[in-house]
């Protein structure tokens, strides 16, 4: 690399298409096969999705466009009572508890992660390096290693030589028992991301604040955290895809009831039982994918700049 | 449809809640913050350090420092916790057939994905740059990221559905077997393959991500370097092998590394698409079924340690580039 750097610097620019490596028709080609290749399966659940059911049992999808007829019974089936594994509600009651998992998980793991990355940033103390490396060798803890603890601290708290040190925390089977986990699991990561920004931050800035005389509080408030919002935002939108799409959390911490399954773990059960019923399972599959498919593709700038934050200097 | 009035009659706890847990969280911070903008001198430091430090702290330790701990200990112990076993589980996950296979199958999975998923995803960032249509090509590669593993699960699982040779086909895959004569397999039953098909889940689902991440660090090569290779005679392929990987080193070990965590620590797609039969288990899965199937703490324990030794080289390398890029800023 180096070597490279150093050679002729003010010279004469190429015309700019020559700056392509791999331009030409193969290249065109192969891409638009690619994004085709990585669209069609989508594509094929959406037209499922709208197609009658004695044409979903007797042909593929793609004979819908020499044989149109489209209907939107499937959707209202997956919406209705009492629907074969649908749930005595439909879907709606699954998307609300996604909803009260992602919300609360979200808006603590980054309202407390901000805070953790001001205070690793901007608070000197004693042991600052190492707890940041400490945090920061916890994502290298797989979830899975702390799976049945967890539960288990949930169900009977702390005891040591029979005294009851923590008690149970009484959340096994509310929807508490799935995003106080969330929370968790996602914290190391949201801190990491957030401490690159934060640290980031001019330190003149800081320095000006504080000899008008604001204390960290008021630093954090006033300079740090509208600074920090596009931050806050691309990581927020990134951990709630994530925990939104979890499957394993909720499988683990929701404890087999529909009361408290997402849509992620009650999609996944209906894969199981009705197996190649695709008139159910593609509507239901849809409506799962569709809140993050809005949010996706209407913050998809934010979240893109959440993936940056981190992995590329 | 289900009337709305019953649907917000079953849900309203729910929704009490999350509107609760904002109105404490901002309720207290309001509090504290207003608070601590009174205080003045050193006594502020411990105080902001407590507030501020402390529920990160405490809630990743609670969440995951603590439980590994104990998962390790556990891993010593038999099924139901009661006693010490010594390496017992760690000598029988060695001898049973099931956990082995599906060592085997991780294995396969880690030698496999990660790094088509990177070298997919940095050639499509290299042709893809300054292309025409750009970002539409990288939106729709890159969407299935919005998706579920669930969701990508049952899309495949439609992909690769089976009929018999003489019926219709209803699956796009044995479609266009048929189109091309190749003789119809059920895909999902065919081992060792139905590996490589439950890898294309994957793969589908993670090469945007190395491409997106990829491509910002493409473009983030500075361009005098690329015209004075191209002064040089540099075009093509070897542009792309001098300049382009070499610039993009360390983001393409992150993809990499990325992936490697990600592929070991994959459950979804097993779980879903075959559940673990079919020989295609891996850790992740087996993993949960020893603990909530067999109810097998000890040795649930066991492959929750062994895919954590799987992560561990890759912490410890991230841990000692960080190192080196604090010490430089």
């Amino acid at each position: 690399m180096a070597t490279l750097t150093l050679k002729k610097k003010n010279t004469t620019v190429p015309a700019p298409h020559s700056s392509r490596p791999f331009t030409s028709p193969i290249a065109s080609a192969v891409v638009t096969v690619i994004a085709l290749l990585w669209t069609v399966p989508t594509f094929g659940l959406v037209v499922t999705s709208f197609r009658k059911k004695e044409d979903i049992q007797s042909t593929g999808w793609w004979s819908a466009f020499t044989n149109p007829h489209f209907t939107l019974d499937n959707f209202r089936a997956v919406l209705s009572s009492g629907n074969a594994g649908i749930g005595t509600q439909g879907m709606i009651p699954f998307a609300i508890n996604s909803l009260a998992i992602t919300i609360p998980a979200v808006v603590l793991s980054v309202g407390f992660g901000l805070m953790a990355a001001y205070a690793l940033a901007w608070i000197p103390f004693r042991f600052s390096d190492q707890v940041f490396y400490g945090l920061f060798a916890l994502q290298g803890v797989p979830l899975q290693l702390s799976l049945l603890p967890l539960l288990t601290f949930f169900a009977t708290g702390v005891q040591l030589f029979g005294h009851t040190i923590i008690p149970p925390l009484h959340v096994v089977g509310t929807i508490a028992a799935v995003w106080l986990p969330h929370a968790m699991f996602g914290m190391p990561l949201v801190v990491y991301l957030l401490h690159n920004f934060v640290s980031t931050l001019p330190r003149e800035l800081m320095e000006a604040a504080r000899v008008d005389g604001a204390n960290h509080f008021e630093v954090f408030r006033r300079i740090v955290l509208p600074l920090s919002l596009p931050a806050v935002a691309s990581i927020a939108i990134f951990q709630f895809l994530w925990i939104w799409n979890d499957l394993l959390v909720a499988l683990v911490f929701a404890g087999g009831t529909d009361d408290v399954a997402p849509l992620t773990l009650h999609l996944a059960n209906l894969g199981g039982n009705l197996g190649s019923h695709w008139e159910n399972v593609a509507p239901a599959a849809i409506f799962s994918i569709i809140i993050p498919l809005i949010v996706f593709f209407s913050l998809q700038r934010y979240f893109v700049r959440g993936l940056l934050a981190g992995s590329v200097k | 449809m289900v009337p709305w009035s019953d649907i917000v009659h079953s849900s309203w706890p729910k929704i009490a809640q999350i509107l609760a847990v904002l109105a404490i969280f901002f309720g207290f911070y309001g509090i504290a913050f207003a608070a601590g903008a009174r205080i003045k001198g050193k006594k502020q430091n411990g105080l902001a350090l407590s507030l501020f430090l402390a529920p990160a702290l405490i809630l990743a330790m609670t969440g995951l420092g603590i439980p590994a701990i104990q998962t390790f200990l556990e891993s010593f112990k038999n099924a139901n916790s009661s006693q010490w076993v010594g390496l017992a589980n760690y000598t029988r996950a060695v001898k049973d057939p099931d956990i082995r296979a599906a060592f085997y199958n991780t294995i396969a999975w880690v030698a496999i994905c990660p790094v088509i998923v990177t070298s997919l995803g940095l050639t499509l960032a290299t042709m893809l740059n300054k292309m025409k249509r750009e970002a539409l090509a990288k939106s729709l590669i890159f969407m299935p990221m919005a998706i579920s593993f669930v969701g990508g699960s049952l899309i495949w699982n439609m992909m690769y559905q089976y009929e018999e040779p003489n019926m219709p086909q209803r699956g796009l895959v044995g479609q266009i077997m048929v189109w091309l004569h190749i003789p119809l397999q059920h895909l999902i039953l065919w081992s060792p393959w139905n590996n490589l098909f439950l890898m294309v889940v994957y793969i589908w689902g993670f090469t945007g991500f190395g491409m997106v991440i990829l491509s910002a660090a493409i473009k983030n090569i500075p361009t005098d370097i690329e015209e004075a290779a191209q002064l040089d005679g540099a075009t093509g392929v070897t542009l792309f092998r001098t300049i382009t990987v070499p610039m993009v080193k360390t983001t393409i070990i992150v993809v990499l590394t990325t992936a490697m965590v990600g592929t070991l620590k994959l459950f979804d797609v097993i779980h879903t698409m075959t559940g673990g039969n079919f020989k295609t288990d891996v850790l992740s899965n087996r993993m949960v079924d020893e603990n909530f199937v067999y109810l097998n703490y000890g040795r649930g324990a066991t492959l929750a340690v062994l895919i954590f030794l799987g992560v561990l080289p890759i912490t410890y390398y991230n841990i000692r580039s960080l190192r080196a890029e604090r010490k430089h800023s």
